[in-house]
């Protein structure tokens, strides 16, 4: 493949869905993971007759998130019908906005490279939610559930600015931070509540004009972005290097094949026919509430990275990775309350945690670790009552139990010996016990001397404090 | 403005109705009737008009985000077609 | 005079001093059906059992000596377009000839805390379409005045009900003349509210920005006492107004000396002359009791009806779109996948009428069209509605005739749509401006009912009431019945 004669150009639409506790027009529950549609009502379910009724706390939101993504939100807004038949839509209408959507022309600042990139974001809407199909019978019926019918949806259309797949996922992750951090939606993309798509096409190095494009659906994980455009780019680089044509056309991405394959090929052009909604009025956004959201929000993953590096000296790429998500921010900040060591705080932060989040597939909410747990613990390293390796055990044991350092420490009596007495004691059942490594170091092998070191540490159960171990066996050894 | 057979023809389309070739005919003559009798509306010069989407100048209508009691499935299912698993059931979506 | 020819004031009272029973006021009803509506055909479910059911129990409550609302058990058949929870809705389509509601809808929550008591759900064109009660997918409605006649619509079964005296009281919906129309060629009196005074949540939609609930009813009075049960606002109504709602009974003096009203000289041409004739008597009345009329124009009126039918039918192929045989409704029997579906049950579902409209607001709203049709017809809606808005800076209400004609005979316009929406030339200027209108009756062409119209300022029903009422009492039009 030779994708260097080409420039990528891609523009993402993403979905985030607003955690409400009611849905966007009705007053049923937005609870994930409810029995099939036990969520519903006759007007989320499209009964004749029934009429959609705004909720107040959708638009807030919406105008939270507009804000925090720096776009202008304007004094009028609106919903209009987009007109499509499929089986997740009752009314065969979805709500959204066309032509006054909350928020236009703002962006988002992302790192490629340790430079500094701007996304701008062309527009931000707000929608109702479709239902979910599940097929069945090998493809030849599906059934429907509506229980997301309704659930408030933005959506963030980019400017097709993104020039990778990496720029698309940094766009991505930078996104998802700037949700979670103004707290408006719990942006899981496993879960659906942030969704993907993207444009991308490719054109010659120097061409001005865009080359045709492919619109790619289905990538349901920050992962599967960044594969699925990857592979769209090669793919777009080859048909064009053998001279070919790209379609424009809508692709699945398809995870388990690594491939995108195209979804209808005789697909009639979209005509949504949008039109204002009769049954619901305007929105008029006056100062007063404009001014109240926009004090809603809170520092933003930009404002905080900035503020680590000057406030606790953390190199730039540790500010990076701690303040993409809220929670490790959060947790962050929290730990430093317990102690002055901030560098040690994103040691762990990024070191033992992430790596046992990742290795386990987990969430920072799915573990019981607390920042008190954790700046207490690096405070009993400082003392010396634990060692580096016991804290890791004590470690795994917080984000397991909830139970702070010190209790965990006296259970198990995980305290370090630094008694000299009680060390020596054991030094010298090693050193009479192992005399051919005794006599290896003594010959000049320094080498002996770890694993003299280890049998020590074996016997009291890793408690002894490794620095005296050392210290007394070389004095023993020596005198 | 006059509509044609393959006018009435996407439009059906797009409004999920099939025409028997009577029909299509037969509204192709009365659509183009009623579209010709409305480029009446073409004598008023409307450049400066504001449309009127509704009567009353009502705005900012909305709720409180508060949970209320959804359906039981006796009434959710009361008028499906077709149920299977608490699920309404539709013919193949892809085809 | 029959039990149903009282006022609603003088059968609540012979309600409340027991004088009759609620069972004998829905006894008569029931007969009344049984008597004459196999000829008429003004209803398609009966909730016979269930109306006995409520008069048995509102009977006790009588008894108990309870304090008594206005519509306590008076038997009520509301269009089958609004929906009740339990009792079949179709909308005279084929498409829900199986619906079994799961809610009611607000009106008749009203109605039912009224203690009114639902008998039955009257006949329609097809979805609100039609001004013939031709479009009904089950039979259409003949008139009681003449059965080869139109009852008018949409509401034919509606106005045909109350003029047979198979309902004391009827509900009818008035998107482009739905109500005022057929009360007019059925000798009743209809009213339809200013657009956002009564809730539309449980009304199937035809079209949203112009679909109100109304009474019918045989007499301005009784209108007045109905339109109080169901009008205000209503949360489930993002369009419902937050207005005080007066009391319209009140504001029935009798007295309309120096009331300004406005003739629109646009609808006094090309109208039937025996239609003009009455609404020049009409007008004669209303000067000798102290008001003043004086001829305007409202120079867009010829505009309306265009204007009306691209936006009517835009906002219809939306509304209708809803009905895919995936929740509810018939679904038709199929051999495709997903895409038959739709259009095989829609197909079947649908009448040529529904069909019609259907199409063409489609096309309306469709890539290409949307500013030449329906951006231009909302624009002219403004127009329409400044010529209401500037006549009433000026004067109390506007009077004309509800319809230029005479009930049509059945069957003569069926192929000809154009020729059919040109009949609401009258009612659709005023549905378009959302404001409210009352159709009484004021004379009769060869047998056949004349109605007067009265439109008003929005929210201000209570002048035209008070017009209406005032003519009424110094005529005796209304009290005409037809021989059955």
């Amino acid at each position: 493949m030779s994708t260097s004669k080409y420039e990528t150009v891609i523009g993402l639409e993403v979905h985030v869905e607003l955690h409400t506790k009611s849905k966007i027009f009705c007053g049923c529950s937005t609870e994930f993971g409810a029995p099939p549609n036990s969520h519903t009502c006759p007007v989320c379910l499209g009964h004749p007759g029934v009429l959609p009724v705004l909720n107040r706390q959708a638009v807030d939101y919406a105008m939270k998130a507009a804000m925090a993504l720096n776009c202008e939100v304007g004094d009028v807004s609106k919903f209009d019908r987009k007109n499509y038949f499929y089986p997740d839509s009752p009314k065969a209408y979805q709500i959204s906005q066309f032509d006054k959507p909350i928020g236009e022309n703002g962006y988002i600042d992302i790192e490629v490279d340790g430079k500094t990139k701007r996304i701008g974001i062309t527009r931000l809407h707000l929608e109702e939610d479709a239902g979910k199909l599940t097929h069945i019978e090998g493809g030849y019926a599906s059934l429907v559930d509506f229980n997301r019918v309704g659930t408030p949806l933005v959506e963030i259309v980019s400017e097709p600015e993104i020039s990778s797949p990496e720029e698309a996922r940094a766009y991505l992750e930078k996104l998802r931070a700037i949700m979670q951090y103004c707290d408006v939606s719990d942006v899981k993309m496993e879960e659906g509540s942030m969704r993907c798509d993207a444009n991308i096409s490719l054109r010659p190095v120097g061409q001005k004009e865009l080359g045709t494009r492919a619109e790619l659906k289905n990538m349901n994980s920050f992962r599967g972005v960044l594969r699925g455009l990857e592979y769209e780019q090669y793919r777009q680089a080859e048909i064009l290097d053998d001279g070919g044509e790209v379609v424009q056309e809508t692709r699945r991405w398809d995870e388990a094949q690594g491939k995108t394959f195209s979804m209808r090929s005789k697909e009639e052009a979209h005509d949504y026919r949008y039109f204002p909604d009769p049954d619901l009025v305007t929105i008029h956004i006056d100062q007063a509430w404009k001014d109240r959201i926009r004090a809603s929000i809170p520092e933003l993953p930009d404002a905080r990275k900035a503020r680590y590096t000057e406030q606790f000296g953390l190199p730039g790429y540790d500010a990076e990775v701690i303040t993409t998500s809220k929670a490790l921010a959060d947790l962050f900040e929290s730990s430093l309350e317990y102690t002055a060591d901030a560098k040690s705080v994103s040691n762990w932060i990024m070191g033992d945690l992430l790596g046992y989040l990742n290795s386990n597939g987990l969430e920072l909410t799915d573990v019981k670790l607390t920042g008190q747990g954790l700046g207490e613990m690096i405070g009993l390293i400082e003392k010396g009552t634990i060692s580096s390796k016991i804290a890791k055990t004590v470690f795994k044991q917080m984000l397991e139990s909830g139970k702070l350092p010190q209790q965990i420490v006296e259970e198990q009596g995980l305290v370090q010996i630094s008694d000299e007495g009680a060390i020596l004691a054991i030094v010298n059942e090693v050193i009479a016990d192992n005399p051919a490594s005794v006599e290896d170091y003594k010959a000049g092998k320094e080498k002996a001397i770890g694993f003299l070191v280890g049998q020590v540490m074996k016997r009291s159960k890793g408690k002894a404090n490794p620095g005296l171990v050392n210290k007394l066996l070389v004095d023993v050894l020596k005198g | 403005m006059s509509i044609e057979s393959k006018d009435v023809e996407h439009v059906a389309r797009l409004a999920r109705l099939n025409l028997t070739d009577e029909e299509r005919e037969l509204f192709t003559e009365q659509l183009s009737a009623i579209l010709k009798y409305a480029e009446k509306l073409n004598e008023l010069d409307t450049d400066d008009v504001e449309p009127t989407t509704h009567v009353l100048p009502l705005s900012n209508v909305m709720r409180d985000d508060v949970v209320e009691e959804s359906l039981s499935q006796e009434k959710v299912f009361r008028n499906a077609p077709d149920e299977e698993d608490g699920q309404f059931k539709v013919p193949a979506v892809l085809e | 005079m029959t039990l149903f020819d009282l006022r609603l004031k003088d059968l609540h009272n012979q309600l409340r001093n027991k004088e009759i029973s609620v069972t004998d006021v829905v006894n008569e009803a029931f007969a009344k059906i049984g008597e004459r509506d196999e000829k008429i055909g003004a209803y398609l479910t009966l909730n016979e059992e269930g109306a006995r059911a409520e008069a048995a129990r509102l009977d006790d409550k009588l008894a108990s000596g309870e304090d008594l609302g206005l519509l306590f058990g008076l038997p009520v058949g509301v269009k089958d377009n609004m929906v009740t929870e339990g009792i079949r809705t179709t909308c005279a389509s084929h498409f829900l000839s199986n619906y079994d509601p799961i809610y009611n809808g607000t009106v008749i929550s009203k109605l039912k805390q009224a203690d009114s008591i639902l008998i039955g759900k009257l006949n329609m064109d097809e979805f609100a379409m039609g001004g013939s009660n031709e479009s009904s997918h089950f039979h259409p409605v003949r008139n009681p005045w003449d059965f080869t006649r139109v009852p008018g619509g949409s509401s034919g079964g509606s106005a045909a009900a109350v003029a047979a005296g198979e309902a004391y009281f009827t509900l009818g919906s008035d998107t482009g003349g739905s109500i005022r129309q057929p009360a007019s060629y059925c000798g009743v009196v209809g009213l339809k509210p200013t657009y956002g005074l009564v809730s539309r949540y449980g009304v199937v939609a035809f079209a949203s920005s112009l679909d109100q609930i109304g009474p019918i009813t045989k007499n301005v009075e009784d209108a007045a006492h109905v339109l109080q049960a169901i009008a205000g606002y209503d949360p489930k109504d993002s369009t419902s107004a937050k207005v005080d709602v007066p009391n319209y009974a009140s504001a029935l003096t009798g007295d309309i000396a120096g009331l300004r009203i406005a003739v629109p000289k646009e609808y006094l041409e090309g109208i039937d002359p025996q239609v003009k004739a009455s609404v020049m008597e009409a007008l004669r009345l209303l000067e000798s009791l102290g008001a003043v009329w004086e001829e305007v124009s409202l120079p867009h009126t010829e505009y309306a009806v265009a204007a009306y039918y691209l936006l009517s039918s835009s906002e219809a192929s939306s509304n209708l779109s809803r009905f895919d045989g995936i929740r509810y409704g018939v679904r038709a029997e199929q051999t495709g996948g997903l895409l038959d579906l739709y259009h095989e049950s829609r197909s079947q579902g649908f009448g040529p009428e529904v069909k019609r409209r259907i199409m063409l607001g489609t096309y309306a709203l469709s890539s290409g069209y949307y500013d030449a049709y329906y951006l231009k017809a909302l624009k002219v809606r403004t127009l329409i509605k400044r010529d209401f808005d500037q006549t009433f800076e000026k004067y109390d209400a506007i009077v004309g005739p509800t319809t230029p004609t005479t009930a049509f005979s059945m069957g003569s316009q069926v192929d000809d749509p154009l020729t059919m929406y040109l009949n609401d030339i009258l009612t659709i200027p005023v549905s378009l401006a959302g404001m409210p209108a009352i159709s009484v009756p004021c004379g009769f062409s060869q047998g056949l009912p004349i109605g007067l119209q009265f439109i008003g300022k929005a929210f201000d029903e209570s002048t035209i009431l008070r017009l209406a009422h005032a003519f009424e009492a110094n005529s005796d039009h209304h009290k005409q019945r037809p021989s059955l």
